[in-house]
This record gives C-alpha cells, structure tokens and sequence, in this order.
C-alpha cells in the first residue's frame, strides 16, 4: 500500500502546481462557510481554472472535460487547497447536471450549454424538491403538459433549490402522465430561469442567510428541445443525476479538507484538554474524519481499479454529517455563547439542515439496507398504482 | 496512490478464513465456558505460517508486516479463535528487530515454524497527559499498577496481572524498568525458575488472561528502545482493532441473515426500519474500522511518525463497534438472541472483555485526543 503519486500523476501534480502558483493572485478569498454570498467573483475565477483544464476534470475531453481519472481530480483540489485558493463555485452544476446533459442529452444541447456550465459563464439549479414532495421524489406535481406545437406548458412550485436566486437555468422534473404510476409519468426539461412566469423567491435559513430558494413556475413556455432524455422516461434521467449527486458531494467536502487539527485548532490551549469527557468527544470526531480521509483513498483506489461506486457512499455522508455536528458543537461548547454568532456557531447552525440535504439519513440508510445487505424493502402501497389516484404526493391541507 | 490489498494479501485472507472455517471454534468458545478445554488452534496458525508472520525470512519467517497480520487477526475474530497469535506476533515483532544479539536470532526460526510461542508484557507508553510507562491495571487509590523491575544482573522481579494470551506461552517478553530507571525489554523462558504464569477466565474463554509472576526470574535483556516497546504497544492496538472489525461482521452476518428470515405482523422483520437501520449502522462501524485499519496497517510499515493516532483510532472505532454490533445482534434476534445456545452472545463476551483489556477504549481514545491536541498546539505555536 502506498499513497504515492505515480510518474504519470507526480508530473501532473507539479503542472497543476505551477500553474496555481502562477494565478493565485487572480482568485478571490476563500469563503468561511459552504457557500459563497455572492458567487459573481467566484465564477469569473471558475473561468480561469476551466481555461487551463482544471474544472470537470473527470468529464470525458469531447465535453471539455481533462478526460482523466478521480485521482487526477483529487490531485486538483488538493493543490488549491494547499495553496489556500478557492475552487469550482458551482458543485451541482458541474458535478451533478453536466454529467446529466453528456449521458442523456442531444448533441445540440451538448453544445450549447456543457461549456458555459463549466466555465461558470452560466449558472444552474437543480429543480427537483417540491413542498409535498422531497424523499418520495417521484410524488411531484408540477405538471407540463404537451402543446400540439410541440412546446410544453409547465405549472407547479419547486421549493430548497440551492443557487436558484444566481442561476440562468434549471434541470426540472416534471409530470407528463399522471394517469400511469408515478415513477413512470415523469419528464427532465432544461429551463431557462429567466422565462416569463418563472419567479424566485429567496428563503433564509438557520443562520438567516439565503443559499436555497422556492420557484414558482407559472404557465412557462418551453419548447420542444427542453426535453432531457425521453419523454415520460424522466425517472432514469434523475436517478442518473442522484448517483453523479453521491460523488459530487463527497468530492466536495474533500475539497473542503476537514481535519480534526483544523477544529481543535481554536480551544488547543484552553484547559479543557485535559478533560477526559472533552477528549472523548475529540476522539469521537477524529475517528470519524480519519475514516473519511482512509475512505477516500480506499474509494479512489477501487475505482481506479474499475469498480463502479455505489449506494453505500450514502454512509460517507451521513458520517460527515455527524463529524461536522460534532466538531461545531464541541467549538462552541468550550468558547462559550459568544461562538454562536461566528464562524464556528455558522457552521453549527449549516448541519441540521445539511442532514437532510442531498437525502436524509433515514432515507439513505433504508438505501443502503435494501441496496447494500440485501434486507427486504417496506411494502410499497402507491406501487401499481395511477399517480392521480395516490393520496401520497399531495400537500397537506392547511 | 495504491490502498488497496495486494494479490498476495487476499490470498493471505482468503486461506486464513477458509482454514479457520474448518475448525469449530465457536462451539469450543461456548464449550470452554462450562470448563471444556478449548480448541487448540495453535497447530493451524503454524501450519498455515502465520507463527513467522512478521519474522524476517533469514530467520525462518514470511518476513511480513503489521498489515498482514491484521488481516489474520480480522478472520481470528470473525471465528472466535483464540490462537494466542497476538502475543505472539507482538513480541516476535520486537524480537525480529533485536534480532542483531545472537542469542535472540537462534531463537527465531523455532518462533517462526510455531514450534515455540512467544507472549509480550505489554506496557503503556507515556500520553501527552501523563508520565512514563505503566502498566495497564488501575492500583486502589489512583495511579497505575508499575512494571517489574530488572536487576543489574537482568533478574526480574514483579507481577503483571491479568495479561491476554500469556497462558501457554513458552517465552515472555516483559517489559521492566531497568536499573538505571530506563524502561526496556527482557526475554524470559516459562519454565524457568521464579516464573509463574497463572491462567484464568473472565467472560470469555476464547482469550484467557495471565497472571505473571516474576521471583528473580533470570532474563536475557533484549536491545529495544522506547520507540520499539511504544510499537509493540500500538501493535497490540491494531491487531485487536482488526479482531473487533471480525467481530462486527460475523454479528453483521448474523443479523441479518435471521432479518431477512424471521417474519413478524406478515412480514420479514429485516424490512422495519428500526431494526433495518441498526444493521446499517453495524455496516457503518464496520466501514468506519476498517478505513482506519488501513490507516493503522499503512501507518505501521510506511509512516511510523502517525503510527500511534492510527491504531489507537481503529481500536477506539474497533471496540465501540464490535460493543454496538454484539449488543445489536442479540436485540435483532429476540428472546433467542439470549440463551446459551446461540452464537450472539459469545461474541458479545468476546467484545465486553476484549474493550477492557490493554487500556481499553478509553485509553485509546484519550490517545487519538492527545495526537491531534499536540498537532493542534504545534500549529498554533508555528502561527504565532
Ligand atoms: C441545504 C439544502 C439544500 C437543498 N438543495 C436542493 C436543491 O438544490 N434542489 C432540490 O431539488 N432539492 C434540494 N434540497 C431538498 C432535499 O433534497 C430535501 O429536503 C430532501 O430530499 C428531503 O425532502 P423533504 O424536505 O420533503 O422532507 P420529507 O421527505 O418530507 O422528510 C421529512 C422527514 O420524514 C422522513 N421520511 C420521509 N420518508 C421516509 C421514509 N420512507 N422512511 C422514513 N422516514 C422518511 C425524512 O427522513 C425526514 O426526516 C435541499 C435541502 C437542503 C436542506
């Protein structure tokens, strides 16, 4: 076992090198929290990095992609960080809807819009989540329906869309036949967010700031070629999209690089060290990054080894969830209720809702239960069954 | 990057676990209980070469490392095996690398070919909260118990109480203060005089505990350094992180072969998600032990400086999961899950004595605390 670069990767790591040593003065200061407040100087520095190959690095070349490995991306984020510089703004976009639109869309959509999402130029949302419908995601209700013109008119509300307020289009699920069941009704479209009858409203979170949005979607006109894959098919398209999802997040927390010195770092010197319950809790949350570190290289190796990745990265994300509830809370524990209102308290105030984002934890162990061991799923009631008769996917009455 | 295992380390796997699926370790774990002697699975750790794991080939063994003897370990606890490997393998490991003095290099090969056992007194190295060298047992009144203590001539005198896998050993490493105060290795013959090793059974009879008596036992003192005693401490973490991840599985195994089985209210018991979720969670420690595992059989033969943060992180993520998994595995099985019968609670036992032995998780814990604290201090004295 070795955590060495081959000859190949050494000299890969020293060009990504020299190249950030050479424009790190064009990049902007990294943001303290998971979000930036403003994404305009990020994406311009989003910008640089695709013009020297450095976004989508794991895309194949024809998508302007580097064509290379996990690795390779791996190598990439870690430079940035070490040399303290920022990377890619837009996580979704390029780690789950690009991919989207190269595995299921038509080379005219191919064209137009993978090289300005990957450069930034442009923005995307993912619209998915709806009030009555997040877990049991095949229980939306925005309706599009099919115009003789072939263009398509969509109603509904879409509701948690990270970036929908700086974004110029969206990946949408819709339904296009509620009279089949409801997994097989389904349809992607791309969207452009600035069309008549399109309205964001921004939401604030725990902390008060806004990173996520409701959409509403009023009447929209889309044409014919804002299809995503087949007609009715949308289903496959958003599990495709979930599965890139997996691997987009964890990609993204390691560019982030929690380790538990980061986080001790601020009470190292304060005498609650020497408490045998503190250092408990510092174990506690060590174990659970280490985990995270030795997992990756384990995950990097059996894919470089042509394994596929599975459900159960769902794991990987429950367990950073835990590791970054832990270390907030144990930071403000021992700065006291100052730290609430700061870096760390923001941070605190981030995880709760983070455990349901991107899946919540009972729904990916469920996941990982039938997928993983093997265990017999729940019984479905709304299996066979027309969408319009199910009393799942409906809001609740006020 | 390559972390992954090689070839050659599946194979070393895969044959330890079709070797020890031959044997009927767990009804002999039950059986040993009622004072039936256990199996003697010695014969088939030296068959299968795993005596010279980690002694060079000059002197007779396979020349391998720490890792490999993790994977062993991992299988031993899938089965419940008590060989007596981890004594083994700990002092043979310091005893390969002092094997310079003559009189220790013409011991080896019989240590390698499993003709002889060795056993190590294992003592705890200095944490960053406290001082020197001590051995694990709590004395009344605070403090712990300290080592024996080693002569000018090199005759030891002390007790080491309650030390896993002494019993059947034919030499002992032991670790004693010296004359000079320094702490440092002395082997010793069992059958010596003024040695007395005094085997008794507490909740699990797969690994019995020692008592050792040292009367002015004459000794061969061995060239080893704190770093090589501090190693041989973190490779009895490792080694006992890899036997609690076996645990965890073969209770994973369990579980959920009976939850897709036992039907309750017209349906699999697997498909409620209360119990569904604590399976998955026994999966989750599993993952969570193992990447560390790595990290520890990694840090072992490639990066000694991280050494101690990582197996005492597998054995604090080892033993708390091997506690959940065996409680868990009794819970999913219900009334059953609890008689002496069944296969559950014997692994339980295994997990109750095996997190109390050798500083236990707390220690371990306070360990991997201790590592990231200095690291955590180093970098702000740098800043400042
Ligand atoms: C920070 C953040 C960013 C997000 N960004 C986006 C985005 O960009 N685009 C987007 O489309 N969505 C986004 N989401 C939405 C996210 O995907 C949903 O919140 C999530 O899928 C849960 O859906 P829900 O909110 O409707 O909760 P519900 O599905 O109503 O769940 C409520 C509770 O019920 C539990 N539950 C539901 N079904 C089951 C079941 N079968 N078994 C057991 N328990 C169950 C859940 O675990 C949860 O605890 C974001 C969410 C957050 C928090």
């Amino acid at each position: 076992m070795d955590l060495k670069d081959t000859p190949d990767q050494a000299a890969y790591r020293q060009r990504v090198r020299a190249w950030i040593e050479e424009h790190r003065h064009e990049a902007p200061e990294l943001s303290s929290g998971l979000h930036a407040a403003d994404p305009t100087a990020f994406r311009t520095w989003q910008g640089t990095l695709a013009d020297a190959g450095l976004v989508g690095i794991t895309w194949p070349k024809e998508f302007g992609g580097a064509g290379l490995g996990p690795i390779e991306q791996v190598i990439v984020s870690t430079e940035l960080r070490r040399a303290g510089c920022p990377g890619i703004v837009d996580h979704i976009a390029v780690g789950n809807i690009g991919p989207t639109i190269f595995t299921y869309g038509s080379s005219a959509q191919q064209e137009r819009y993978l090289g300005p999402l990957l450069h930034g130029d442009e923005g995307w949302c993912q619209l998915f989540s709806e009030p009555a419908a997040g877990s049991d995601l095949a229980g939306i209700t925005t309706r599009a329906v099919a115009q003789d013109d072939g263009t398509w008119r969509v109603t509904g509300q879409k509701v948690w869309t990270t970036m929908a307020q700086f974004a110029d289009y969206g990946m949408l699920l819709a339904r296009t036949d509620p009279d089949v069941p409801k997994h097989r009704g389904l349809t992607m479209f791309l969207i452009d967010m600035r069309a008549a009858g399109v309205t964001v409203r921004p939401l604030r979170q725990i902390s008060g700031a806004a990173h996520f949005n409701e959409v509403f979607l009023d009447d929209v006109e889309l044409p014919a070629d804002a299809v995503l894959g087949p007609v009715d098919g949308g289903w496959g398209v958003a599990m495709t999209t979930l599965m890139f999802e997996r691997l987009a997040l964890l990609a993204a927390f390691e560019e982030l690089g929690w380790s538990a010195e980061d986080f001790v770092e601020p009470v190292a010197d304060l005498p609650a060290m020497g408490d045998a319950h503190v250092r408990q809790r510092i174990a506690e949350l060590t174990t659970e990054l280490l985990s995270l570190r030795y997992s990756a290289y384990r995950t990097l190796t059996a894919l470089s080894r042509g394994d596929v990745p599975g459900p159960e990265a769902g794991l990987g994300k429950i367990a950073i969830i835990n590791a970054g509830v832990q270390a907030s809370e144990l930071i403000v524990d021992l700065l006291g209720p100052a730290a609430i209102d700061g870096r760390w308290g923001d941070l605190a105030m981030e995880m709760p809702g983070l455990r349901s984002g991107g899946g919540t934890e009972e729904i990916l162990r469920t996941t990982v239960g039938d997928r993983v061991l093997g265990l017999p799923p729940e019984p479905r009631v709304d299996k066979d069954v027309p969408f319009s008769e199910l009393t799942t996917g409906k809001a609740v009455a006020a | 990057m390559n972390f992954g295992l090689s070839e050659e380390q599946e194979l070393l796997r895969d044959t330890a676990r079709d070797a020890l699926e031959r044997l009927d370790t767990i009804a002999s774990a039950r059986e040993a209980l009622d004072g039936v002697d256990l199996l003697d699975s010695w014969s088939t750790a030296a068959e299968a070469g795993w005596a010279g794991l980690v002694i060079d080939e000059e002197h007779g063994g396979a020349g391998l490392g720490v890792f490999d003897a993790m994977l062993v370990h991992e299988e031993l606890g899938r089965r419940l095996t008590g060989t007596g490997l981890l004594g083994h393998v700990t002092a043979t490991g310091l005893l390969n690398a002092a094997a310079q003095d003559e009189r220790v290099a013409t011991i080896l090969p019989a240590l390698a070919a499993g003709e002889r056992r060795a056993a190590m007194t294992l003592a705890r190295p200095p944490r960053d909260d406290d001082e020197g060298w001590t051995l694990d047992a709590p004395v009344p009144g605070g403090g712990r118990a300290s080592l024996p203590a080693a002569d000018a001539g090199g005759a030891l005198s002390g007790t080491v109480a309650l030390h896993p896998e002494l019993p059947g050993a034919d030499v002992v490493v032991v670790v004693a203060t010296g004359p000079s105060g320094r702490v440092g290795a002395y082997l010793v013959d069992t059958a010596a005089p003024g040695v007395q090793i005094t085997e008794v059974v507490h909740g699990d009879a797969t690994r019995p505990l020692g008592t050792l008596e040292l009367r002015q036992a004459a000794s061969t003192p061995l060239q080893a350094d704190e770093g090589d005693l501090a190693r041989a401490w973190y490779t009895g973490q490792a080694l006992l992180a890899a036997e609690a991840l076996g645990v965890c599985q073969a209770t994973l195994d369990l579980g959920v072969a009976y939850a897709k089985e036992r039907h309750a209210f017209g349906r699999p018991i697997g498909s409620y998600q209360a119990v569904k979720h604590q399976l998955v969670e026994i999966l989750r420690r599993i993952d969570l032990t193992r990447n560390l595992c790595f990290f520890a059989g990694y840090a072992a033969d490639s990066s000694p400086g991280e050494f101690a943060l990582a197996a005492s992180s597998a054995r604090f993520a080892g033993e708390q999961g091997a506690d959940y998994a065996t409680r868990t595995c009794i819970a999913v099985h219900g009334g059953i899950g609890s008689t002496w019968e069944h296969d559950a609670p014997l692994f339980w036992r295994r997990a109750q004595l095996s997190r109390r032995l050798l500083g236990g998780v707390e220690d371990a814990g306070d360990r991997v605390a201790g590592e990231i604290i200095t690291t955590a201090r180093d970098r702000v004295a740098a800043a400042a």
